[in-house]
């Protein structure tokens, strides 16, 4: 059955999303009162499952490319379709965690297309690790040789598969296993002065507040290495 | 088991063998019975002929993760001597098979005895030459060539050129042609691959060859678009010299237009003239000589365009099916849910819809056409839209080079339909 198994209960659908005024029929397009559901509620709804199907694409250890791409044009597609004063739906994130994952969330459409573009630009690494050299295409057989020193595999273990995904649980996931006295080091200078917690910045947060996009870069390319802290080498290294 | 759910089916160029590969790895290969006088009933019929297993699942320690021993295509080549060759791919390694027969063994060595132990010297007193002497016919199948470790993507397609001394494989962003005789170097011919991945818009979905210009090949892509390239204007065919591609419907727009746009198949006819390609609701043929639109197009299952919402959720919309020609190019079959596959027959612009299923169909009984009733009252032998079983697709059909038998892959059981004998 077509329909079966792919309704959700409306209850869980009024509780949960506010501003969405329809419950799980628009599924069935063919159902008569489709034509009378809000456009904007319906993009929505595709909206959030294109987000999921995304993630979910992105959580496989090799993403099936064809999927992700034609995942993220639609998604682009259902975006530019929305009014551009619609707010993304707010992600369930737990209260404690940092403002950082909620201000990237509610940010505009522009920083969603940055987060997917930043998304997609991780599967750069694939080619890295693959050693593949370049292909030659003038100069005769380019030959593909085999193994090679993998590259950039630190990278790859730190962010995990390939996601860095910023639309999940922030970038919390990300920060939990590092030393966070990196951000006590007097060495990172911050680019913004929202770091430093002065006396006008009236948060009770310990955490720094909000990070731009730009801190944020630079802080991943520090944990990945490209960028080297100056302090001594210790032992062993 | 999900194992032998099988991915690949394709006849040898006579029509006297029929491959497939499964999930599993493994592939198995059928041969047509002789026909004989004796035994009329069983004219034409295909029984088992060698089973191996071509890949293994493998583990890529750099990226930490594992390679699924799924068999993606299997593509024969034209059979030159006794033995046969096929190509079979999984995700990332292209293996050449040699299937030979084995009928005679050598018996009466000297040195050892008939368990193939060493025999004392001392005991031999005589010298004698040793014998063929018929045996049981064995059929063996052993890897000849490994093509591995060109491919970053997945995959989809390969296709051996007429030249029958090279051969194409295609992932998602990249083309490789190859020389049978040479594994440990390919050609890069065609690079899609943008400098940034987040520029990624468009993927390689299927490639294939030219039956007759060894020159020539066509892809397609997950925007809808086929490009024909040849090979002898430059080394990295990136621009391709023809482009294909309808332009979209305004009244058909919705958010899954390039899903659904997005090329599945694409196959030259045998005569070299026309490429069908499947996208996701229907079946098209482009003359080479026309690319803005296709010359004939035909609805697979035109119902399913109000279903698409559900079907983007149960990402059935991803399915991707193939497509064959007959071998007078004047049918074509693909398939569809529910177990069903769809013939349309170009000349007379009949179709019909069967069904591959043991319930419906006894041996040597006639197919019965089936209809899916889209609305208003279904009649006695109809099946309507909502009881469709989307886990049952036929993704995979082949016929024969040039008899009306057709092989049919659902899920895991094969369907071999032969028109009735007269």
């Amino acid at each position: 059955m077509l329909s079966k198994g792919l309704k959700r209960k409306r209850e869980e659908e009024e509780e949960k999303e506010e501003g969405l005024s329809v419950d799980s029929w628009w599924l069935d397009q063919s159902h008569p009162a489709v034509s009378q559901t809000p456009p904007a509620a319906a993009s929505s709804s595709l909206f959030d499952l294109s987000v999921l199907k995304l993630h979910h694409s992105l959580r496989q250890s090799e993403p099936d490319l064809r999927h992700l791409v034609l995942v993220v044009n639609t998604l682009r597609r259902i975006q530019a379709s929305m009014e551009p004063a619609t707010a993304l739906p707010p992600v369930p994130t737990p209260p404690t965690a940092p403002s950082v994952a909620d201000s990237l969330l509610a940010s505009s459409d522009a920083g969603l297309s940055a987060s997917m573009a930043s998304l997609l630009e991780d599967l750069n690494h694939i080619e890295d690790l693959n050693q593949v050299p370049e292909p030659q295409a003038d100069e005769g057989p380019p030959g593909r040789s085999v193994g090679g020193v993998p590259a950039n595999l630190g990278a790859l273990d730190l962010l995990g598969p390939a996601t860095g995904c910023l639309l999940d649980d922030g970038l919390e996931g990300l920060f939990e296993d590092i030393d966070t006295s990196m951000y006590d080091s007097e060495l990172w200078v911050p680019a913004s002065e929202g770091l430093k917690p002065g006396p006008e910045n009236g948060l009770a947060k310990e955490q720094t507040p909000e990070l731009d996009e730009a801190e944020l870069d630079y802080l991943m390319d520090v944990l990945v290495g490209t960028q080297a802290l100056e302090r001594p080498p210790g032992p062993g290294r | 088991m999900a194992a032998d759910i099988i991915s690949t089916v394709e006849f040898n160029h006579t029509g006297e063998l029929l491959a497939t590969g499964d999930k599993g790895g493994r592939v198995v290969i059928f041969q047509r019975e002789q026909e004989s006088k004796n035994q009329v009933h069983r004219r034409g019929e295909y029984n088992v002929y060698s089973t191996f297993q071509s890949h293994e699942p493998e583990f890529d320690y750099l990226k930490s993760l594992e390679i699924e021993e799924k068999i993606n295509k299997i593509r024969w080549l034209p059979q030159q001597n006794a033995a046969y060759f096929l190509l079979s791919t999984n995700d990332k390694t292209v293996k050449l098979w040699k299937v030979s027969e084995r009928d005679k063994r050598p018996e009466g060595y000297n040195l050892k005895d008939e368990e193939g132990r060493l025999r004392d010297p001392a005991t031999i007193t005589t010298l004698r030459v040793p014998v063929l002497r018929p045996m049981d016919l064995m059929v063996e199948a052993t890897p000849r060539r490994v093509f591995a470790n060109a491919h970053t993507y997945h995959i989809n397609s390969i296709s051996v050129n007429s030249d029958y001394e090279t051969y194409m494989s295609a992932d998602d962003l990249r083309i490789n042609l190859w020389n049978f005789e040479i594994t440990n170097q390919s050609f890069n011919i065609v690079d899609i691959k943008p400098a940034n991945m987040e520029e990624l818009t468009e993927v390689i979905t299927a490639a294939e060859f030219h039956p007759h210009h060894c020159n020539t090949f066509v892809y397609s892509s997950s925007k809808g678009t086929i490009r024909l390239c040849d090979m002898r204007a430059s080394a990295l065919c990136d621009r391709h010299t023809k482009f294909f591609e309808e332009p979209e419907d305004p009244s058909n727009r919705s958010f899954f237009s390039e899903i659904i746009s997005s090329i599945s198949d694409v196959k030259f006819s045998h005569s070299g003239r026309y490429i069908m390609t499947r996208d996701y609701l229907t079946v098209k043929v482009w003359d080479l000589n026309m690319e803005n639109r296709p010359i004939e197009t035909y609805q697979v299952h035109d119902y399913l365009r109000s279903k698409l919402c559900s079907l983007y959720e149960n990402d059935c919309i991803f399915d991707k099916f193939e497509c064959v020609w007959n071998g007078s190019d004047s049918v074509i079959m693909t398939g569809s849910y529910n177990n069903f596959f769809r013939m349309f027959d170009r000349n007379t612009k009949r179709d019909v819809t069967l069904e591959a299923s043991r319930e419906n169909s006894k041996p040597r009984a006639i197919l019965k056409p089936r209809k899916v009733c889209v609305g208003g009252k279904r009649r006695k032998d109809e099946i309507s839209v909502d009881s469709l079983d989307f886990s049952k697709k036929i993704l995979h059909t082949a016929w024969h080079p040039s008899e009306n038998i057709i092989a049919v892959a659902a899920t895991n059981n094969l369907y071999i339909f032969q028109d009735k004998v007269n």
